[in-house]
């Protein structure tokens, strides 16, 4: 875990000061944050950077996580689906044991820090206890919200009604709520095996190991084999651009043995690849966040042309290592490109392979756009950003009217 | 030279974004939300460029703009959105009026207008600012100048663009205390920089560069 002072060679002296002015304002306040599991998962990833950086700043931070049976964690999975739109229909018995679950929980956590920080629905419940102890209670929910199944909505929005406050990722995950809906967007780790600096030798002798040659600029897509990626388009596009470019295009994923269409997917992009040695497609297991990043790195161009997507983190790590980015205008992307200035946005095919071509054609041009793109991503998409929003969220919770808030 | 009778204390902005919940699929609802929302919406979506996109010059124009135009599709009234020049303005009603304005003189030249399609509506959202002390402050153009260097970008921009809304002349705050320190020059010098066609962190150069003259 790096500590925050190393964050400094990145963003500044002035943004570690401000992050400390933010902390000690705060001192004398503790937090609790509540979730459901201490590891795996992006929740349990970002509380354990998190909650050592708080304290750092002087504000009392613990964590603690909830206890259910299988049974309860059957439920909540079920209710995170339908908060994402799919037909689940729950029936009311496990909407008694997850209350239920909760209620036993009440009793085992000691919930009365100034700041509740509580995260994802699983633990949401817990809100209900509030009204005996004089805190603040705070929901972070990472699901995208903009289409909750009904049924679970109205069982879990009087709950979220209870908190003084929700943070969501992106504006269009917003509902109609009697609270106040922070907004803070995901962030990436410049320190992380996915995101440090590599040296050109270590990238190309991980290259050489994936077997990719480099006599070529390389085109890349990072992302799951899974239809909303839009492999096959990406492939399109590239074909479209094929005899006007020197190009090799690569298609680098998870993998897709525990997903039966994710593997089906797999198999159509390397039938429709097949024969061609400017296709390559690589099938990585879960764990290669430093292959990932010196792929990243060693890509002229690179593509997320995603049919959907939730805030899309390959991007921002795309446009971290300063590199020129065509992606759809889909999801948090658009937050994260501004089309012309930091990268390329496109809706088809068509749009995908115009840019591609005049990218790969005007390298002085791309070089500027990635160079825009990382310090769009250096200024708002790093940890210390979002470190800096939780604390904000912090004190606006204890003045939620106000236009401007004075500290110091 | 001597001393400002009172130093001159360098602030720092910050903000959290709230989402208020509404939203806009229409320029007639645009128009509603432009009319009736309140300050801290108006001002989220006519500044955040300047404090997300600082680096890109020329900035990106306001939210608005950018909706009408890349969903909406309604490039006449995207672009005259865009030439409503957010810095000229010396307070947020008058910024107000005049993008509302330019939406009810779209709508009285066009029969119909487009609405955005499902996910794609104007969300409505508001900042909430922060003033936060940093630990520089200046007596003497030296101490200004130092301090100057240390501040963070969000500390230009509070005392440089949004100065601009608060002081009753539509100065920025770095003029001001310069002409008090009796550095007429320097202070006019500063306040003609076009804040608008560089970057922050171009300005700050400039600036620096004003002091280096002058001393």
């Amino acid at each position: 875990m790096s500590r925050l002072e190393d964050y400094r060679s990145i963003v500044g002296g002035d943004t570690l000061e401000e992050l400390r002015v933010l902390g000690r304002s705060l001192a004398g306040r503790t937090v609790l944050n509540v979730n459901s599991t201490a590891v795996g998962g992006g929740v349990a990833e970002i509380l354990s950077w998190m909650v050592p950086q708080l304290n750092e700043l002087g504000v009392e931070t613990r964590w603690d996580v909830i206890q259910g049976g299988e049974d309860f964690y059957q439920v909540t999975k079920m209710i995170h689906n339908a908060l994402h739109g799919a037909p689940v229909d729950i029936p009311p018995e496990s909407f008694r044991l997850y209350e239920d679950t909760l209620d036993q929980n009440m009793g085992r956590l000691a919930l009365d820090a100034d700041i509740v920080f509580v995260h994802d629905p699983q633990p949401a419940g817990l809100v209900k206890c509030r009204w005996k102890k004089k805190n603040r209670w705070l929901w972070r929910c990472h699901i995208d919200l903009s289409h909750p199944q009904p049924a679970v909505w109205r069982f879990l929005k009087p709950a979220v009604e209870q908190f003084d406050a929700c943070v969501i990722s992106a504006p269009a995950f917003a509902q109609a709520l009697a609270i106040p809906q922070i907004l803070a967007a995901p962030s990436i780790d410049p320190f992380s095996e996915k995101n440090r600096e590599l040296a050109e030798p270590e990238v190309r002798s991980i290259l050489d190991r994936l077997g990719v040659p480099a006599d070529k600029p390389l085109v890349t897509q990072i992302s799951r084999f899974d239809r909303l990626k839009d492999p096959v388009g990406v492939i399109e596009a590239f074909r479209k651009v094929k005899p006007f470019v020197k190009a090799r295009l690569l298609l680098a994923g998870g993998s897709a043995d525990d997903d039966p269409e994710g593997a089906q997917v797999l198999a159509e992009v390397r039938e429709l690849a097949k024969g061609d040695p400017d296709i390559l497609v690589l099938n990585l297991p879960p764990t290669s966040h430093l292959e990932i990043n010196a792929i990243q790195r060693a890509s002229a161009v690179i593509l997320q042309k995603s049919l959907r997507e939730g805030f899309g983190l390959t991007v921002t790590e795309a446009l971290w290592k300063g590199k020129p980015v065509i992606a759809s205008a889909v999801g948090g992307i658009p937050l994260q490109i501004t089309h012309e200035h930091s990268g390329a946005l496109v809706h088809t095919v068509d749009g995908a392979a115009w840019w591609l071509k005049r990218l790969l054609n005007e390298p002085g041009y791309a070089k500027k756009l990635g160079e825009a793109g990382r310090e769009h991503v250096r200024q708002n998409f790093l940890l210390t950003r979002h470190l800096r929003d939780y604390l904000l969220a912090f004190h606006f919770l204890y003045n939620p009217d106000a236009d401007i808030i004075r500290l110091g | 030279m001597n001393g400002a009778s009172r130093p001159f204390r360098f602030f720092t902005r910050l903000t959290l974004t709230v989402a208020t919940g509404q939203k806009a699929a229409t320029p007639v609802q645009l128009l509603d939300g432009l009319k009736y929302q309140p300050d801290s919406v108006i001002y989220h979506h006519t500044h955040r460029f300047l404090w997300q996109h600082q680096h890109l010059v020329p900035e990106p124009p306001n939210d608005f703009a950018h909706w009408v135009t890349h969903v909406l599709q309604e490039e006449r009234l995207g672009e005259k959105l865009a030439a409503v020049d957010t810095v000229r303005f010396s307070s947020l009603g008058d910024l107000r009026r005049s993008l509302a304005g330019a939406v009810e003189d779209h709508l009285k030249e066009s029969a119909r207008s487009r609405a955005a399609a499902e996910g794609k509506e104007f969300h409505f959202l508001r900042a909430v600012k922060f003033s936060v002390p940093t630990p520089h402050s200046a007596r003497t153009l030296d101490e200004f100048a130092d301090g100057l260097k240390k501040v963070s970008i969000s500390s230009l921009y509070l005392h440089v663009f949004e100065a601009r809304l608060r002081n009753p002349g539509g100065e920025n705050d770095f003029s001001l205390w310069l002409d008090q320190l009796g550095l007429k020059g320097l202070a006019e010098a500063v306040a003609a920089l076009d804040p608008y066609t560089q970057t922050l962190e171009g300005l700050r150069r400039d600036i620096l560069r004003f002091i280096a003259e002058v001393k």
